[in-house]
């Protein structure tokens, strides 16, 4: 798409967009959202990224084989932490039980591992979306 | 015909749908059956169990997290089939000889 | 039972729920065009998405964004709109999943419209 209107707003407002996604995904555990809204929110800046530049441009800032290892490393990082309450001797994703810090009501750093946890499927999320968008867009 | 015939059905459908809410509590109750111990203890005990304001991302994240781990594997599947069905090749070099 | 006008009134989400599956239905049986058949199964998975939610609304009561302490009863039920989150990335799944087959089939027919499909393939068969 060779428009400068189109090109110039979009990399105006893209890193509002991004930041607005990371908020929602960080205070997942605070306010409405979560994992899978931000997710979606982050991902829906890349597709229009994507959009706008080219598929060749779009896939140079987000490769394929990044997305992929993010997708991985989030379901890994929800596994482990998972396991951690097994290793404390209870059963699978015990959060307060198994010892996890349950910081101040209301702070981001709080609820044990529900952060991390909204924060891995988050990026999981995101990428799983780029990646579903992206080969749609390579058949083309 | 046919047309007459999908507008019959379909709104055979809709009366046998609008027809099941006299059945149904009606909406915004608060002693319909939906609400019962279960949701209950997720809104008085889920303060002190999980620390967590927003009871949604405490009921999908701590309470039903295994739940949520299968949900990755649904997103995960979605992403295999689709690439599996399209065959994209992830390779630079067979890339530039496909498709230009 | 007379019906009222407030017997739609007080249950109009669940009405809301079952007029836009049948609007889902009707787009999924009479239109050819695959796209817009699957546009339909999208309609009919937000009336149960709907219906799901509606199940757990409390009239009065907040989002259950909660303080510590507070009754069960100035909140709406979590558990229905936790449970849908469930149903929506199954949703996303399986149009993702949709889509990409109606890719293949554009490459393999040169078309989407299911009568055109259906007269190649019969023509096929007959050769």
């Amino acid at each position: 798409m060779n428009d400068l209107i189109v090109k110039m707003t979009t990399k105006l407002v893209l890193p509002f967009i991004q930041l607005y996604g990371i908020y929602v995904i960080i205070h997942g555990h605070l306010s409405p959202g979560g994992a899978f809204p931000g997710g979606a929110i982050f991902a829906t800046s890349i597709v229009l990224f994507t959009i706008v530049f080219g598929l060749r441009i779009g896939q140079k800032r987000l490769p394929h084989h990044v997305s992929s290892k993010l997708e991985t490393s989030g379901i890994f990082v929800f596994i482990v932490f998972g396991l951690t309450g097994i290793l404390m001797g209870y059963q699978f994703l015990t959060n307060q039980e198994a010892g996890f810090p349950m910081g101040e009501w209301g702070r981001v750093f709080s609820a044990g591992f529900i952060p991390i946890i909204t924060f891995a499927l988050g990026i999981k999320v995101m990428s799983a979306v780029v990646t579903l968008f992206h080969t749609m867009m390579e058949e083309e | 015909m046919t047309k007459i015939f999908t507008f019959l059905m379909l709104g055979g459908l809709l009366f046998v749908l609008l027809t099941s809410i006299t059945e149904l509590p009606t909406f915004g109750e608060s002693y319909a059956p939906a609400h019962n111990e279960i949701s209950n203890h997720y809104i008085e005990q889920g303060p002190e169990d999980t620390n967590s304001p927003n009871l949604i991302g405490a009921i999908i994240t701590d309470y039903r997290a295994f739940d949520t781990l299968g949900e990755a594997t649904v997103l995960f599947t979605a992403i295999a089939a689709v690439v599996a069905i399209l065959g994209v090749v992830h390779h630079k070099q067979d890339k530039g000889d496909n498709h230009e | 039972m007379p019906i009222e006008i407030d017997f739609f009134l007080n249950n109009i989400n669940y009405i809301g729920a079952m007029v836009l599956f049948v609007i889902g239905l009707y787009t999924v049986l009479t239109h050819p065009n695959l796209i817009k058949k699957v546009i339909g199964i999208n309609i009919m998975e937000t009336s149960v998405f709907l219906f799901f939610v509606s199940i757990g609304f409390i009239s009065g009561a907040n989002a259950p964004i909660v303080e510590q302490g507070q009754a069960a009863e100035t909140v709406v039920n979590p558990l229905p709109s936790a449970m849908i989150l469930t149903g929506i990335v199954v949703a996303i799944g399986v149009t993702a999943f949709a889509l990409s087959l109606i890719v293949k089939i554009h490459e393999a027919y040169g078309t989407i419209e299911l009568d055109e499909i259906m007269q190649i393939r019969s023509a096929e068969k007959n050769d």
